[in-house]
């Protein structure tokens, strides 16, 4: 018998999660942005809002901006009032998620640990504790021997330079796998009769006076009834083609993950003061990301020394990490706001509504801002959850200061 | 990592220096008299072009003094040295 070219007998290509139309002249709205946020938004347009005649323009592939380059992390133990208002409803929709789009998504509640390394750290902790049970979100303090009966891999001896004084613990917390999250969310929409358009850049606008009544595009202009951003970091690339002026910076996120390990590490750690956060995903990686590189750049890569940066400090926590290696970094752009706080909205221009400033937390938020950006762009009005999060903020004051306070590496 | 030319170390490892953002960013002349949008165009919006970007550092861990770049934000690359905004001291 005749060698066999290696792969020749491949099976059949598997059916296709969703339809790649052409786009049509008009629609009654348009979303840019195919991430996780772009198709939240959409489903929850069709879904809870009955507007079927929508389409999903992405520049690139679907979910191939920093839908792909997040790490994971879910959770709603933020600080203050408006914050925990929108991620717990975020993650009271994760939690019914996987059998809404039946499809898998691999969402597993294993619990978030926010570590505190100071007597400061931990009042703020126990502070952060207090306000998310006042909000009805689960949360408790432990003590260094509670962090090391959940995770035991984490040095816990007084022998670091800053030592475990305890954690935060939100068991509800925990992971997802987010390709999966976007191809589910795909599913259903075309599945409910939405286009998604995908190598399809949004270039700019069509606007009669202060209304916008559409966008132009890479394969033509596409007249649309609503139109609503979810660009993440090139928002404002795209507000500036109006003169519309975001609160947003864009920075390289980096995270990279280790070669495939066996199961090792249980929950989710995150450490505001070292810096660091790891999981470890289903498959093997361990997961691990940090902050953001200090200079503005759309270069979706970053510099080797914030990588070695958390690193160190991983290495430091999680002493048997030191042997892993890693397999592979990356970085993604991110928007960050001055108050650390999404922009979820109006703006001053008719039909035109702003998703955007999610910085280095979007991912938690996916369904929770799909929800609520899918209500505000419905009625012309912001859900009372993401009211708070409004452009306007800026002038009046009215800041959601979740820098330093909500165990911010997000 | 950058190399980031110091107009007075030349160039040096991005490490050794703290990012200032948005270049020319002016302190109002007469803050009583600023309206509240104009307040907030000070504080919180600064300018993030996807290419030339002129913008501030401070050698932190060098001479300790600002100047300006303009760089390419998608390339990363230095384009030049912006001296109009670097103030001898």
């Amino acid at each position: 018998m005749a060698p066999r070219t290696p792969g020749a007998d491949l099976p059949e290509h598997p059916d296709w999660l969703w339809s790649s139309p052409d786009p049509k002249g008009s629609y009654d709205a348009v979303v840019v942005g195919g991430g996780g946020h772009g198709l939240a938004t959409a489903y929850y347009l069709a879904k809870n809002h009955g507007m079927t005649d929508i389409a999903v323009l992405e520049k690139g592939w679907l979910a191939g901006g920093n839908m792909a380059r997040n790490t994971t992390i879910i959770r709603s133990n933020y600080l203050w009032d408006q914050s925990a208002g929108l991620y717990e409803h975020s993650l009271k929709l994760w939690e019914g998620l996987e059998d809404e789009l039946d499809y898998p998504l691999l969402f597993s509640q294993r619990g978030v640990l926010n570590l505190a390394h100071s007597l400061q750290d931990v009042r703020d902790s126990v502070r952060r504790v207090n306000a998310n049970r006042l909000n009805g979100i689960d949360a408790e303090w432990l003590d260094p021997g509670q962090v090391a009966e959940i995770c035991p891999i984490i040095d816990t001896s007084e022998n670091l330079r800053y030592p475990v004084m305890g954690a935060t613990w939100q068991p509800r917390a925990g992971i997802a796998k987010h390709d999966h999250v976007a191809w589910g969310f795909a599913r259903a929409l075309d599945r409910m009769g939405v286009d998604i358009i995908q190598n399809c850049e949004v270039t700019g606008f069509e606007r009669v006076g202060d209304r916008v009544i559409g966008v132009e595009t890479t394969r033509g202009p596409i007249r649309a009834g609503k139109v609503a951003m979810a660009a993440a970091g090139h928002s404002s690339v795209l507000a500036d083609t109006l003169g519309l002026r975001l609160p947003v910076q864009s920075h390289p996120l980096q995270a990279l993950v280790s070669e495939l390990l066996e199961p090792v590490h249980p929950t989710v750690v995150m450490s505001n003061a070292v810096h660091v956060y790891v999981s470890q995903a289903h498959k093997g990686e361990l997961v691990l990301g940090a902050g953001i590189d200090t200079y503005n750049s759309y270069s979706q890569r970053g510099a080797f020394h914030t990588i070695e940066r958390q690193m160190a400090a991983a290495v430091e926590l999680f002493p048997m990490f030191a042997r892993a290696h890693v397999l592979r970094t990356w970085g993604g752009v991110v928007d960050v706001t001055p108050d650390a706080s999404a922009i979820v909205g109006l703006t001053p221009f008719e039909g035109l509504y702003v998703n955007c400033g999610w910085g280095t937390g979007g991912f938690k938020a996916t369904p929770g801002v799909g929800w609520c950006f899918a209500h505000t762009i419905a009625n012309d009005s912001p859900h009372p959850l993401n009211a708070p999060f409004s452009l306007d903020r800026f002038t009046t004051g009215a800041l959601v200061d979740e820098h330093g306070a909500s165990g911010v590496a997000h | 990592m950058m190399l980031i030319p110091c107009p007075w170390c030349g160039l040096r490892d991005e490490i050794e220096f703290h990012y200032g953002g948005q270049a020319g960013v002016a302190y109002p002349q007469d803050p009583q008299a600023v309206s509240d949008q104009d307040w907030a165009e000070f504080l919180f919006f600064r300018d993030n072009p996807r290419g030339e970007f002129a913008e501030r550092w401070l050698h932190a861990a060098g001479c300790r003094r600002w100047f300006g770049l303009r760089r390419d934000t998608v390339t990363n690359r230095v384009l030049d040295r912006d001296d109009t905004r670097t103030v001898a001291q």
